[in-house]
């Protein structure tokens, strides 16, 4: 195939796939992986290196319209950061000695989980005691006074920062952005509005992937002809998927999209067990 | 230790969505740039990512890719607009630092600058 046909292919693939991941929340990078590697025959270790670059920008590309609600907390971020860039490091290093049919399998498992726990519904987390740690680290935010100025409290502190370790590390060795973990941190273990969770997490999946975006620009996995379509199309791709956010009927789309990752993840799953390749 | 000034956070915040839009704009036009290059001079040569060989050392370190870039190389200006994208987040945990240290939070400006540090170390020196 030439090269100016395989780009415009994976430029079509990223576009649906950053739309999937705008309308989902899942963001773009579970996505265009699968699609990478299961359809277009990609090395998933270029696929991993291109999709890290292209949630850098739609996370940085939201983040900007979410900063002018008010709902992220920066010191919640900018403490959290510490583990998830420590993680990225980590998940960086890792990526280079394993196997890539483990990267694969790993994958499947970690897609498959993000997608149902899309479909959870949120536990009400207000007015919940804040953990000791929160009030000397000043964690503890208040809503925007749009949202009625309620002050809210950090739970969980040590148990959040140790779950986004592990988001930091699963980021950069599958090139995810690792929302759905990092909402399950701020969300269920930190117990933080939900705005105030989705927001801040959406803030922080930027500098974690820049953090293993690092590490594989300077091992050689980023590959620029690969990259180029991808980190395009996956952008325009979630402005497309949030400007049809409130347009579309997103409960009945999100239901089809959850099934079609859980077909993803076993197709993951199973080419890294049984090492073949597509 | 004195009580710290309050941070402006609304402010501080307005100027990172500013830094963080400006970045992803003038990595997406460098990216745009290259894409054009590249398809024009390589476009009918065979796409072949199935086997991974790992990039060249001059589309690997930074100094390498801005001297690509220079000379007008397709990949080199592509690899210079990821590089920007990959900044974009850097700059803005050193801004927001600032921001912490004029507000005399001198544990935020801590962690921050650690956050900064490890950014770099991952760009830098992880080879």
């Amino acid at each position: 195939m030439s090269l100016l046909v395989f780009t415009a292919l994976i430029a079509l693939g990223s576009v649906v796939a950053g739309g999937i991941g705008a309308l989902t929340g899942l963001g773009g990078g579970v996505i265009i992986v699968p699609l990478l590697t299961l359809g277009l025959g990609v090395d998933i270790r270029y696929a991993v290196g291109a999709s890290l670059v292209s949630v850098i920008a739609t996370s940085s590309g939201a983040a900007a319209a979410y900063l002018r609600d008010g709902y992220i907390n920066l010191r919640i971020g900018m403490f959290l950061e510490v583990a998830t860039t420590l993680g990225a490091l980590a998940g960086g290093v890792l990526a280079t000695w394993l196997p890539a049919d483990w990267v694969s399998a790993i994958f499947g498992v970690v897609l498959a989980a993000s997608a149902l726990l899309s479909t959870q519904p949120s536990p009400a987390g207000d007015g919940v005691p804040g953990h000791p740690l929160a009030r000397r680290l000043r964690l503890n935010g208040r809503l925007p006074a749009a949202a009625g100025g309620t002050p809210y409290a950090a739970a969980g502190v040590p148990g959040g920062f140790a779950l986004m370790f592990g988001a930091g590390m699963l980021s950069s060795l599958l090139g995810i952005g690792a929302g759905a973990i990092k909402v399950l941190a701020l969300d269920r273990v930190m117990r933080l509005p939900f705005k105030v969770s989705t927001t801040t997490s959406n803030f922080m999946i930027g500098v974690t992937a820049a953090a293993g975006a690092g590490v594989y620009l300077n091992r050689g996995y980023i590959d620029p002809a690969l990259a180029m379509p991808v980190m395009l199309g996956v952008l325009s791709g979630s402005l497309l998927g949030a400007w049809l956010l409130p347009r579309a009927p997103v409960h009945r789309l999100r239901q089809v999209f959850v099934l079609v990752l859980l077909a993803l993840a076993v197709q993951m799953l199973y080419n890294g067990v049984t090492g073949h390749h597509a | 230790m004195p009580e710290p000034a309050p941070l402006d956070e609304l402010a501080l915040e307005r100027v990172i969505g500013r830094l963080l839009r400006a970045g992803v704009l003038l990595s997406a036009l460098l990216v745009a740039v290259g894409a054009v290059l590249l398809l024009w001079r390589h476009g009918l040569s065979a796409a072949d990512f199935g086997r991974f060989r790992g990039e060249p050392r001059r589309l690997r370190q930074v100094g390498a890719i801005l001297d690509g870039a220079r000379r007008g190389s397709a990949h080199g200006v592509i690899q210079l607009g990821l590089l920007v994208l990959i900044a974009t987040p850097v700059l803005r945990v050193a801004f927001a630092g600032l921001a912490f240290r004029r507000a005399g939070d001198r544990l935020y400006f801590g962690i921050s600058l650690w956050v900064l540090g490890v950014l770099l170390l991952s760009l830098l020196f992880m080879s």
